[in-house]
This record gives C-alpha cells, structure tokens and sequence, in this order.
C-alpha cells in the first residue's frame, strides 16, 4: 500500500518542466485574478444577506454533520468526474499533456484557503438562490484541495499500464470506451482510491473551513459544524467547541470504516502485481456487503450497466460487417492552432495579472509581502524541522515493532484526517487566558494537524525495512547513534521525504487560518503571509487577496521545486530499498 | 499441404526511430508462409526481432516495409481470426477466469447465451472446469496460462501466435501444458488451423514444430529454416531427435563466431566502440570458464551437453559464451566453446592473478574499455564524466543500449581494476580504493 501511494503520489517530482511550469503559473493565477476582478462588482448586493440561523444546541449537530458530509460527497463526485477526464486528456494526447500535467502541478501549490473568498462571491453571484451558491463555493474549495492529487494518480496509472495486457486489449478488439473502463480504469483503481483517501483527509480541514466566510461586510454561514465552531467561537463557547470536536470525531470514524476500509479492501482486486505476503486490508464492512443480497444485487446490476455502455458504442473496426476501414483521417490543423490557443490564454491571463496587481501596488508593499512570506516561510521550517526531530525517532521506533504499529498507524492517519481548525479555539483561549506571545504561540497550530503525516510515513518505512537488514545490524552489534546514521535514517529516508512534503505542503496552506485567530471578539495575530491574506479576506480587498495568494503560490512552488524535488530525487535514488 | 497459405508474410522489415531522428533497424527481409496444420516456430534470442515479428502478424505494430497477408487480405489493426497468447500471461487480474474467457466474445457483441455456451466449451476444452469464479491470483503460473489459452481460442481463430507462452513457467508444468497442447493439437479438438510459436528454447522448438526459423540478430533476420519431420509425439531422447538439436546449436553459433569475435584494439585506436555489450557480470564469465575447463569438458563443451548440466537455455548461455570469445577466453564454433590459452590461465588462476589476466584480455580485445582508460590516462585530473561517453555511444545505438553498454564496461572495469566509477557523480576515475 505505502509503495503505491509513493510511486504516485509524487511521480510528477520526476519530469521537469520549467517552460511549461511557468505557462501554468501564469494560467492559474490569472483565472484567479479573474475571479476576484468578477466578484468585486458583485459583493455590494450581497451585503445584505443574512446568515442562517444556527444553533449551538448539540441536538443539531447530527444534521449539521450530515450536511458537511454531503458537502465532502459532492466534492468527491465532481473531483472523480475531472480525474477522469482531465487525466485521460493529458494521457492521449502528448501535446496536452505538455501543459496541463504542469498545470495541475502548480494548482497543487496554490494556497485554497486563500481564494475561497473570491469562490464564495464569484458562486453566489452566479446562482440567483444564496444559499446554493454558497453551497456551490464551499463545494469548489473541497474540490481543490482533492482533485489535483488524484488528476496526477490517475495519469501516472494511466501512462504505466502493462504493455501486454494493452496488446491483449487490442487484440481481443475492445473497443477505446471498453478498454477505457475494462481495462484503464481498473488498473487506475488502486492509487486513485489511495489518493481518495488521502485528499479527503485533507478535505475535511477545508470543508470547516469554507463553510462559514466572511468577505467585507458579506458573511455566509452554510449549516454544518465548520459553521457551529464558528460560532462557538463567537459566542465564547467551550462546550460547544468539545461537542463539535468529538462529533467530528465520530463523523470520521464512520467514514473511515464505512466507505474506505470497504474501498481499499475491494479495490485490492485490481492490483496487477501482487507482492507475496501482503494480506488483503480486513474490513467488516466489506464483508458485510459482500455476503448481503441487496449489495451484490447492486454490484450485478452496476456491471450490467457497465457492459451495456459497451454493447451500445460502436463496435471495433475490424468487427463491422463489411470490414470498411472507418479510420478518420487526423486533422492537422490542430498543430497550429493549439498553440495559439494557449498563448491567447496565456496572454489573458498575463494582462488581467498585470491589471490587478501592478496597476495599483506600490513597490513598499511588494516588499511588506516579501517579508511576511519570508517570516511565514521561516514558521514553517522550523516547525518541519521540529516536527522531524521528535517524530522520525518515535515514528522509527514504533514501525519497528509490528505489534504497536497496528495500533498506532490507524490512528495517526486518523489524526491526519481530523481537521485541526477545529482545536485551534482551544489554543487560542489559551493565548488569551495567559496572554502568550502570538507571533510565537500561534505557529504551532500550522503544523497542528500535518505533522501526522511524517509520523505515519515514517512509521510505514520502518515497518518496510527487511528484517533481515534489522538482524544483520544486531548481529555485527551496531548500536547506538551508528544505527541510526547507518540503519535506521536512511531505511525510512524516502518515506520521511514524502511525509514532509505533504506537511509542509499543508502547513502552508494552514498558515491563512492560523496566523490570524480569534476568541469571541478578541484577535490574536501573528506577522506573517497567512495573517495578511486573512486580513484582506476580511476586509474584502480583492487586490490584496490576490497580491497574497500570488506570493504564497510563488514560495510554495519555488520551496518545492528548489528544495522538496531535489532531495525527494535523491532520497529516491539513493535510499530506495529494491 | 494446400497451395493458399493461411498467412504470408512478404519482405517485411520493422525499425524505430532513434532520439536523434536516425532509424534503428530492428527486423529485416522477412519471409514466412504458413499453411494450414503446420506449427512454426520462430527461434531465437532476445533482440532478435521475434517478438516484433509476431506483432507484426498480430496486427499490434505496423511493418515499416514489406506486408503480411492473411488469408489474403493484407494485415491492418489486429485481424480477426488471429488471437496471441502472451509470455506473461496477460490476463486482467479483476476479472475472473470466465469473465477473462469471456472478454473476446462481449467485444464482438454476440447474444449472451452464446457467449456463455462458448465460454464454457473453451474452459472445458483446456482443463480449467472448476475454475470459473477463480481471480488469477487465486491461480498458479501453469493455471494461468491455460486461461491464456482458453481466452484465445475463444473466439475461434485461424492462427494461434504464440509468444515464449512457457517460458514463464516453471519445467515440470511447462512440459504439461506443451504435452496437453500438442495432444489437442494432433487430435485436431482446437479450432485453429496454424500455429506460431516464439520460443528461445531449441528443444522446445523441435518437439513441437513443423518448420523452424532461426534467427539472428543485428537487425533481425531469418538465418535459415529448418524442417522437422519426426513425427508427434517426438521423444528428446530419439538420437533424430538430439541431431536436430545439436545442428540447429551449430546453425546458432556459426554465424556467431567471426562476427564478434575480438580484435585487437591496439591497431584501431577509438575505433570499434560501437557495438553493444551484453550486461554479464565477471562472476557468470568466470562460472562458465571454470564449468567448460573442469570434467567431464576439459576444456571444450558441446554446447547442448553444457546447457542442460547448467541448466541454462539458449537466451542465459549464449551471450556469456559470446562474451568469452570476445574477451578471447574462448572459441564458438560448429556448437563448441573452446577455451583459449588465456581462459585455461584464468580458469586455473587464484584471485589476484585472475584480475591481471582479466585486465589484459579486457584491454586488448574491448575496445570501449581502452577507449575508458585511454581517456582517463590522458587527462591530468583522470576523471571523466559518464555522460561524455554515453553522448559517444549514442552515434551507433539506442539511449538504452548505450545504458547498458557502459554498465557492462562498469562492471568489467571494477572487476579488473583499470578504471573506477561513482555513480553519485556519474564520473568515472582512476582512484581505485586498493
């Protein structure tokens, strides 16, 4: 399983593509420039919505569970829909291929939270009910954080499909819309349903997030329990803050045994290569849908449709009655009026950057920006290191014994997946109460809720290693600090990379609801990129928005390609165990 | 034999494009007739356009010359009465054994009671009744393949190609499942009409062909076919049947000597560095050259006898004796591995001596290893990068030959000590450690 989710997860850190990559940026800063000039215009009608009531009772919290959890469900079909057909896109047809899979590189880097703001007003001004749009926003912003990973799965698995059973496709004459689902998209199945599960554990932490925003003088606050806490916090509530956690808690809890334990189980079928000795994940769930009637019932009438769809295309060529070759010549024009398609948009996006942001920004506040990115960047850094420092020994140890690593390994990927936003008013009450100093006390709660992936990684490169490379260590006595220069660091090398690219990944996006915090009608602040841009979505100014995500998206990008990339190479070629 | 062939193949050549826009030959001026009731097997090793060959006929790849005609019509896109059965199995791991079977029919779109009756009388037919619900995981390799088998003739073929089906297979099943084959074949019980087989196992090909093509590498080609008309079912210990064995062996190594045997590299100073080295590591060198001088050879091996004692087959055998008779350890030739004067030194020597008797031959007779050192030794600083020469070898080959090119000239350098490589660098030096 850990060598599934590596080998996709980041395949993209392979090529580079620095030409196309900076097309990328331009594209999706650009869309964004766009969507916050859109809504601009729009937010003086909406002022005057009011929130929906809510209610801090715990009796309605079950329904406002439910309603974040429909909103993660809604998310996850329309991610699904764009994997399937963005990654199938880039996977046909090379030319595409150029600049989207650098596209979906650089949306991987963009900050969500920060641009959740502009999604809100762009949505509700697009749909007449308020509500919807807003639903539709909250809805967008769990898009992004999921759909890029799984998009970049998807196309790997789809660019290493085995080249014989594609031959055995073609020779049996499946048909490309037979072969699409027949053959492509089972063999995807394993690592998308993985990147799934990872996505959304991120999702969670956006979807509390997203419900409850205010732009200016526009605040929207969509049922649900990001919106509860919300208020909770307003209103200075503790008890209702615990009720919100431990509901969340179990909202997950059910989630995980009821849909993915079942999935990974199921989707086990479809691995092509089989390592000995691995066991097929356990979940009662699964068994208990595969023993019941009405399940497999469903499964039958599912294929049944799945084969229908491929009676109905049209058949092979070569099964056609009269055998007439129907090959479609290929169209040239496409060679030349793709690229000036792209550059046209290349060049839009590039004016409607030029228009927001240096039409109207001083150099000095360049330079403002500059340094609270640097001091943000500083924060992060620092709290990976810190993070390394105690949970690559305590992830080592524990990977090594099996037996502990049952336990444990659930639950950091529980905690993974529990958005940490909700336990901020906790630490936030305690700045308060003892009045802390922000700029140092509030750092902690970036790393919050990622520092579990380097624990959970770590532990699952520690239970990689061979024991037969643990023995032999023992058995020439290496010990002490040597063992873990020679043994152990490098064993979990690659894992820990990994882990730390995805928390520092996170840690990032995290620093817009952490940095600028409150407790009733107190504000905590600390100096840095996240407060800056949290302090313009409040006052809803779109040109400082914007100036903050380009920043933001420039660090992460540039952090990624000079640091994380590089050694993520490295770790890979020199400490890869095969 | 009928006059009409079920399949004609006609002057057929195959290349690839190379990085740098140059052709890479990789089958040239093939010609083939298949007729109906005959097996014929297509022989060879590894590179020697076989493989390409069958894909040609499958219709999976495109000649770049010449065409493949069947029954007539020229080949374009897989045809229909042509199915393969692949060397590693092929079959799609979430679908069970009946749905695997299955799959060809549902693509032609017949009426479902249809498909299940032909489903059912094709795993009936190659022994997998009771396997139906089964996942191929659940399967072992010999199981699998025969769902390969059923899979193809399925859906009624004319030809049955078939690529090294076995050889992925362990001996004792291997030899079950080509015995069940040949008896449905002979009892006339499958649907097909002509069978090819690519096979790198000469035994394999004589007992279960009609009509063997041997082929040869550098580009691809048919060396010569022969006919073999002992009849089934054919016994490996018939002297007929070992004649023909040792005769294709000869066939094989006859066209090998003279053409890759070394030359002494220093008359031809930077020239020669463009063939392709075989990736074999001194260990498997000095194994063969210790096997070929002890009993019962003493110095030359009839190369069936050795490759049963060591239980390799032609693909294993032959690039390491190729290997010996270019580093002049060894002669090949008329099936034999003679060793030289220097292979019975080596052979005989310990360590030490071994690696100064391994350097010499490696220097005299490679001509990208004196190349290596000369360059090396030429410049003050002694290191040169791996990149310069991988840029030199690409002139004559592929990006992945080049690779592996100069990984072989790695490992034959690190063992005898004339030149050192970091593969952290990529740099090659003259620091050894010692």
């Amino acid at each position: 399983m850990q060598r599934a989710i590596r080998n996709h997860q980041f395949a993209f850190l392979r090529d580079f593509a620095t030409r196309w990559d900076v097309l990328a940026l331009i594209v999706a800063l650009g869309v964004v420039a766009f969507l916050a000039e859109a809504s601009r215009g729009l937010l003086a009608p909406l002022s005057q919505l009011d929130a929906t009531p809510l209610s801090l009772a715990p009796v309605h919290l079950p329904v406002y569970a439910a309603r974040t959890t429909l909103r993660m469900f809604a998310a996850m079909v329309l991610s699904l829909a764009f994997t399937l057909s963005y990654a199938t896109w880039a996977a046909k047809s090379a030319r595409a291929a150029k600049f989207l899979i650098p596209l979906l590189d650089i949306l991987q880097s963009v900050p969500i939270l920060g641009f959740i703001s502009i999604t809100v007003v762009f949505f509700m001004s697009l749909v007449p009910g308020r509500v919807l749009g807003a639903e539709f926003a909250a809805i967008f912003a769990i898009f992004t954080s999921q759909a890029w990973n799984m998009a970049f799965s998807f196309y790997q698995s789809l660019r290493t499909v085995p080249t014989e059973l594609e031959e055995a496709a073609a020779s049996f004459h499946l048909t490309p819309w037979m072969r699409f689902w027949q053959l492509e998209v089972p063999f995807g199945l394993p690592a998308l349903t993985w990147n799934m599960m990872m996505s959304m554990s991120g999702g969670w932490f956006f979807v509390v997030a997203s419900e409850s925003i205010s732009v200016g003088h526009t605040s929207v606050a969509l049922p649900g329990i990001g919106s509860y806490i919300a208020l909770a916090i307003q209103q200075r509530n503790l008890h209702a803050i615990g009720w919100a956690i431990a509901t969340m808690g179990l909202v997950i809890l059910v989630y995980d045994q009821l849909l993915f334990r079942p999935l990974i189980g199921w989707v086990d079928r479809f691995r092509v290569e089989q390592e000995p000795g691995m066991e097929p994940p356990a979940s009662w769930a699964l068994t208990m849908m595969r023993r019941s009637r009405l399940i497999s019932g469903l499964t039958v009438l599912f294929y049944g449709a799945v084969r229908w769809t491929s009676w109905a295309s049209a058949p092979h060529a070569a099964l056609r009655p009269q055998g007439a070759p129907a090959r479609r010549a290929r169209w040239r024009g496409w060679g030349l009026i793709w690229p000036a398609l792209l550059l046209a948009v290349v060049a839009l996006a590039l004016r409607k950057l030029a228009q927001t942001l240096f039409a109207q920004t001083q150099l000095a506040e360049l330079r403002t920006v500059g340094v609270l990115g640097l001091l943000t960047m500083a924060r992060v850094v620092v709290l990976i290191a810190l993070a390394s420092l105690l949970w690559v020994p305590v992830g080592v140890w524990i990977g090594m014994r099996p037996r502990v690593a049952q336990w444990v390994q659930p639950l950091a990927q529980f905690l993974a997946a529990f958005p940490a936003n909700l336990l901020f008013p906790l630490a936030v009450y305690a700045i308060v109460a003892w009045q802390l100093n922000p700029d140092l006390w509030l750092s902690p709660l970036m790393i919050l809720g990622t520092q579990w992936y380097i624990l959970f990684n770590v532990i699952a490169g520690a239970s990689a290693m061979p024991s037969e490379l643990r023995r032999a260590a023992q058995n020439l006595r290496v010990g002490g600090w040597l063992w873990w220069r020679r043994v152990a660091l490098p064993g979990v090398m690659p894992y820990f990379v990994t882990g730390a690219i995805t928390a520092s990944g996170g840690s990032w996006n995290a620093a817009i609801v952490a940095e600028l915090a409150s407790w009733g009608a107190t504000k905590v602040r600390a100096h840095g990129l996240g407060a800056y841009i949290a302090d313009a979505t409040a006052a809803g100014d779109f040109h400082h928005i914007v100036l903050g995500i380009a920043t933001m998206c420039l660090f992460v990008v540039a952090i990624n390609r000079l640091f994380w990339r590089p050694l993520y190479y490295y770790a890979e070629r020199r400490y890869r165990m095969s | 034999m009928n006059a009409v062939p079920l399949l004609r193949v006609d002057a057929v050549a195959k290349s690839f494009e190379k990085p740098d826009g140059q052709e890479l030959l990789v089958l040239e001026g093939v010609n083939l007739q298949l007729f109906e009731g005959q097996i014929i097997g297509l022989l060879g090793r590894s590179g020697s356009g076989k493989s390409t060959l069958l894909r040609l006929i499958a219709g999976l790849a495109t000649p770049t010359r010449g065409q493949c005609n069947y029954l007539g019509v020229p080949v374009d896109g897989p045809a229909v009465g042509i199915s393969m059965v692949f060397q590693s199995f092929a079959l799609f791991p979430w679908l069970t054994v009946y749905e695997n079977v299955a799959l060809g029919l549902e693509a032609q779109r017949l009426a479902r009671a249809e498909i299940r009756r032909r489903t059912l009388a094709a795993i009936d037919l190659i022994g997998l009744d009771g396997f139906e619900s089964a996942y191929p995981r659940e399967l072992s390799g010999g199981m699998r393949q025969r769902v390969g088998f059923a899979r193809a003739l399925v859906v009624h073929p004319n030809i049955l190609l078939m690529d090294e089906p076995f050889s992925a297979l362990d001996v004792l099943t291997a030899e079950t499942l080509r015995t069940d084959f040949l008896d449905l074949w002979s009892e006339g019980r499958m649907p097909i009409k002509g069978v090819i087989l690519v096979t790198h196992n000469i035994e394999e090909a004589v007992l279960m062909c009609d009509r063997v093509l041997v082929f040869g590498s550098n580009p691809g080609r048919v060396l010569s076919a022969i006919e073999v008309t002992l009849p089934q079912p054919r016994n490996r210990l018939d002297p007929a049947f070992r004649e023909l064995v040792e005769r294709i062996y000869v066939e094989m190594t006859a066209r090998m000597s003279g053409v890759r045997a070394g030359v002494r590299t220093e008359f031809f100073p930077g020239q020669g560095i463009g063939s392709v080295l075989p990736h074999i590591s001194s260990n498997e060198l000095s194994g063969l050259l210790e096997a070929v001088a002890a009993e019962p050879f003493r110095g030359k091996a009839d190369l069936p006898k050795i490759a049963t004692d060591l239980q390799m087959e032609i693909d294993e055998l032959f690039p390491v004796a190729e290997t010996l008779q270019m580093l002049r350890f060894a002669e090949l030739e008329g099936g034999d591995l003679t060793l030289t004067e220097a292979g019975v030194a080596f052979a005989n020597a310990a360590l030490d001596e071994r690696k100064r008797i391994f350097a010499r031959q490696l220097l005299t007779y490679v001509p990208l290893a004196a190349h290596v050192r000369r360059v090396l030794d030429e410049r003050a600083s002694h290191v040169a990068r791996k990149s310069r020469f991988i840029d030199e070898l690409e002139d004559f080959m592929t990006e992945d030959d080049a690779e592996q090119t100069l990984r072989a000239i790695i490992g034959w350098g690190r063992y005898a000590e004339v030149f050192a490589y970091e593969d952290e660098s990529a740099r090659f030096t003259l620091e050894n450690p010692a």
